[in-house]
Order: C-alpha cells, then structure tokens, then sequence
C-alpha cells in the first residue's frame, strides 16, 4: 500500500479553475448566479478548514462531553435545517414531533452501530464517533425533510379524501394510512436507490476516502456495507416514527381536522 | 334527538335553541351560504361549536368519542370524494374503515338498485358522471350501520325522476327501520313532499318552522 499524496495549496488552487469555468459559463450565458457560486466556494472552503482544525483538537484530546456537545449540535443543526426549508408551513406540534423523532431515531442508530457494530471503544472515540455521526444524522435530515414535505402536501391534496374517511367512520389514523404509508415509501426510496447503485454507478464517498488514504479496499467495503445500512435503519426509524407521530397533529383532540 | 343549546359557530351560526326530533324526516331549507352544510357538520361531530352545546339523546356531544358518534349518525356529504378503485370498493369503504364485516354482494347489488345506479360493482368509480357518483356514495352511506342519517343535498346532481326515485327510497326505508333523517335540499318539491318538519334556515339562524 502506497500512502497518500500530500495536496500542497498550489495543487489545491489548481482545483478552482472549475469554479472559474462555471462562472465563466454562466457569465457567458447571462445566468444570474455568479454570487452565489463564488460565496458557496468560498464558504465551502472556509468552512472546511475551520472543521478540519477543529476535528484534529477533537482527536487530539477526546472526551466524553466534548463528543456529546457535537452530537447535540449536529443534531440541533439538521432539526434547525429541517425547520428552516418548511418556514411557516409547520404547527408547533409538528416541530416538535420532527425533533423528538430525528433525536430518538438517529441516536438509537447511532448508538447501535458505534457500539454493537463497529464495537469503538472508548464510547466516545471521536475519530468514529463524528464522521459516522456526520452521515447518520445528514442522511436521516435529508428523508425526514421529504417525509414532511410528503406528508403535509398529502394531507393538503388529499384533505378531502380525509374528511370523506372520517365522516364514513374512520379513525384519523385510518384515514390516513395511505397518506402514511405512502409517505414512508417516498422517503426511503433514495436510500434504496443509492444502494442497489452503489458499486456499480458510483463508488460511495466514505469508501472513496478511505481507499485513497490507503486503506485496502475490503475494509474500506467491509465500513461502507455497514454504515449503508445503519444509514437506511436511521432514515426509516427516524421516519416512521415522525410519521407515526405526526399524523395526529393534523387532527384536534375531537379527531376532526385542523384547519391549517 | 338532537338538541342545540345556545351554540354559537365562528360568525356562521347562531342557533339558541334548536330541536331535531327523533324517528321523523326533518329537512332543512334555505339559501346558499346560510349554513345548512355547516349544521350537518354540527351534528355529526366533524366539527365542534365555538360556543353552546348540542346534546345528542340527552348526552353532551363534546363527551361522546367523535368516531363512534360519526359511525351512529352516518353522513353524505354535499360533494362527496370518491376513493380510487370500483364501485364495489366505494360501496365497501365504510365497512373497511370501521373495521366491520364485509356484506354480502347481494347486499350491495340491492344498494345500487335502490340508489338507482345501473352499473356493475366492478366498474371504475373514476369513470362515472357526476349524478352517478352522488348515488353511489349515497350508497355508501346507505350501507352504514347507524340510527340518524344526515344527507346534504343527495339529489342536486339527479334529474326529476331519478330524484323523486331515490328520495322516495331513502325515506321509506329509513321510517320502515324506525330511522332519523335530516335532510338538506333546495327542491321545494322534495321538501314538502317527504318532510315531517321543516326547518328553514337564513343568515345562521333559524327563521321558522312547518
Ligand atoms: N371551514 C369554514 N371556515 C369558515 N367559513 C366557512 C367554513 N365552511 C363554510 N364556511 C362559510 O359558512 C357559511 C355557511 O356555509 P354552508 O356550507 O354551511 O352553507 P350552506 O347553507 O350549506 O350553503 P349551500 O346551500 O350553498 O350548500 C358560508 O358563508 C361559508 O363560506
Ligand atoms: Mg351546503
């Protein structure tokens, strides 16, 4: 195994002249977007660096609560994120739900795989503990996000079919079983796709990086299986139960329907 | 049967004291926006009133459980929503949704006869014209198992015949099983012909009765 090569900051300037050959198609084509890609780099780049030192004083001195107040951030982070993108659009009741469900269903996970699968030790070992919470609760963020956006549009399109449900003697949670079920599905799909992909169209980010920093690929396969599926745990617990929960907040304590 | 005391809905209803009797056809008439639909929704749970109470055979409606209620007074709706698949799904979609014992098929052929609705159980409900899917889901409401009807409205999508057909059926049936009716219509013909009480309803509030 060769170890890998070093990236000087002349080899990393090199890397902007696609930012240069975006904006100059966009200017080219008068797309009014120069702004943004230039502050995306720049953030991008900034904020890296910033989490890179970061991460080498984590490593450097690991403790327990040092490891927790992250967790809590990334998970106060993708909750925010998540509250963010449906600005106005969620009851309180359902920001609630989305919190508790995104914090119990990405924790068991996490916790599950650290601990039982990858068997770290100690706990809170933040050379796992980060990326791999890093990737369960940015995953989890992203299916609860098209779970909400399903669910809300579902329960707003198909409001009539609802109210007909219930009038015919339906509970809300039968009446919205469909809307459920289907919103489940929806939300999941991407991980599946992803997965059956993997391998084949697209070599997966974690493995990639774990193959160029010289690790044989078996092991770099052997991580990537388990943490695809610790991520599709994640996704679908964190889901269901915000679905599960989150029904009920569409309807009042006489089992009718709220108006939004 | 029912009873409204002092029930105030948003700035829709204003209802002081209102009684629905037991065992009869009442029916309510009035214009467009008076807030017929509103008190159809009123009696069968789907909503609440802002203010006052409505008792239901003596009982507090806000402390009888809204699903069972709605199960007893069974609703058709003034444009009810059709669910995908036949007309035999349709006409089976309360007994799915209460969870009940599915009838016999010659239960639902004599359902479809009596709401005049000349198609097989196997056809798309998608696929029919807007007078078919009322009686259809007249149908529905038909097959429930409950004490008090509420129909909103259940033949203004019907020609003259059809409708006096299926009024005819509908009440007979119902008094023949001892049952309540309380019917929304803006046929005069119908609401004299077949009512033991009238009801009639202008601006939220009752303005007289016959
Ligand atoms: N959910 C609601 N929120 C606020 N206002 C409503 C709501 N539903 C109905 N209304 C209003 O209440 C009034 C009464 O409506 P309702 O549907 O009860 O009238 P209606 O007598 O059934 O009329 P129509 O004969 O046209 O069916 C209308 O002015 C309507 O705009
Ligand atoms: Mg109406």
């Amino acid at each position: 195994m060769k170890g890998i090569i070093d990236l000087t900051i002349p080899q990393i300037l090199l890397a902007y002249v696609f930012v240069f050959v975006v904006l100059f198609i966009v200017r080219a084509r008068g797309i009014k977007r120069e702004r943004e890609i230039l502050l995306s780099s720049v953030r991008m780049t900034l904020q890296l660096i910033l989490t890179g030192y970061v991460l080498i004083y984590i490593f450097e001195n690991p403790h327990p609560l040092i490891t927790i107040a992250i967790i809590l951030l990334m998970e106060g982070f993708a909750i925010g994120t998540v509250f963010q993108k449906f600005k106005g659009k969620l009851s309180r009741k359902l920001k609630r739900v989305i919190a508790l469900s995104m914090s119990a269903g990405t924790l068991c996970c996490l916790f599950y795989f650290l601990l039982a699968v990858v068997q770290i030790s100690p706990w809170y070992d933040p050379q796992y503990f980060v990326p791999i919470a890093g990737m369960i609760v940015g995953n989890s963020m992203t299916g609860v996000s098209l779970g909400i956006k399903s669910l809300t549009e579902g329960m707003t399109m198909q409001k009539n079919l609802v109210e007909e449900a219930l009038v015919l003697g339906a509970t809300p949670k039968t009446a919205t079983r469909d809307i459920i079920n289907n919103t489940f599905d929806g939300a999941i799909m991407p991980t599946i796709n992803s997965m059956l992909g993997m391998g084949i169209v697209f070599l997966p980010g974690m493995m990639t990086g774990q193959i160029l920093s010289g690790i044989a690929p078996t092991t770099a396969i052997a991580y990537q299986i388990a943490i695809m599926l610790g991520i599709l745990g994640s996704v679908s617990l964190s889901v269901i139960l915000m679905l599960v929960l989150g029904y009920r907040t569409f309807f009042n304590e006489q089992d009718q329907m709220v108006d939004s | 049967m029912f009873e409204f005391r002092d029930v105030l809905y948003k700035d829709i209803l204003d209802l002081p004291d209102l009684e629905i009797q037991a065992g009869i056809v009442t029916t309510l008439v009035g214009p467009s926006g008076s807030g017929k639909s509103t008190i159809l929704r009123l009696l069968n749970k789907m909503t609440s009133p802002t203010s006052g109470k409505i008792f239901f055979e003596g009982k507090d409606l806000a402390e009888i459980p809204s699903v069972e209620h709605r199960r007893s007074v069974a609703m058709l709706t003034q444009s009810p929503a059709m669910f995908s698949g036949t007309v035999g799904d349709n006409l089976l979609a309360g007994f799915r949704f209460q969870q009940r014992p599915l009838p016999e098929e010659t239960e639902l052929q004599e359902t479809l006869y009596n709401v005049h609705l000349n198609k097989s159980l196997a056809s798309s409900a998608m696929e029919l014209s807007g007078g078919e899917k009322q009686r259809l889901a007249l149908g529905r409401v038909l097959l429930m198992d409950a004490t008090v009807f509420l129909f909103d409205e259940p033949s203004s999508a019907l020609d003259e015949d059809t409708e006096r057909f299926v009024i005819e059926r509908l009440t007979g049936q119902a008094k023949e099983k001892g049952k309540t009716i309380v019917l929304v219509t803006h046929s005069k013909a119908v609401a004299e012909t077949y009512s033991d009480e009238i009801v009639e309803i202008a601006g939220g509030k009752v303005k007289g009765r016959k």
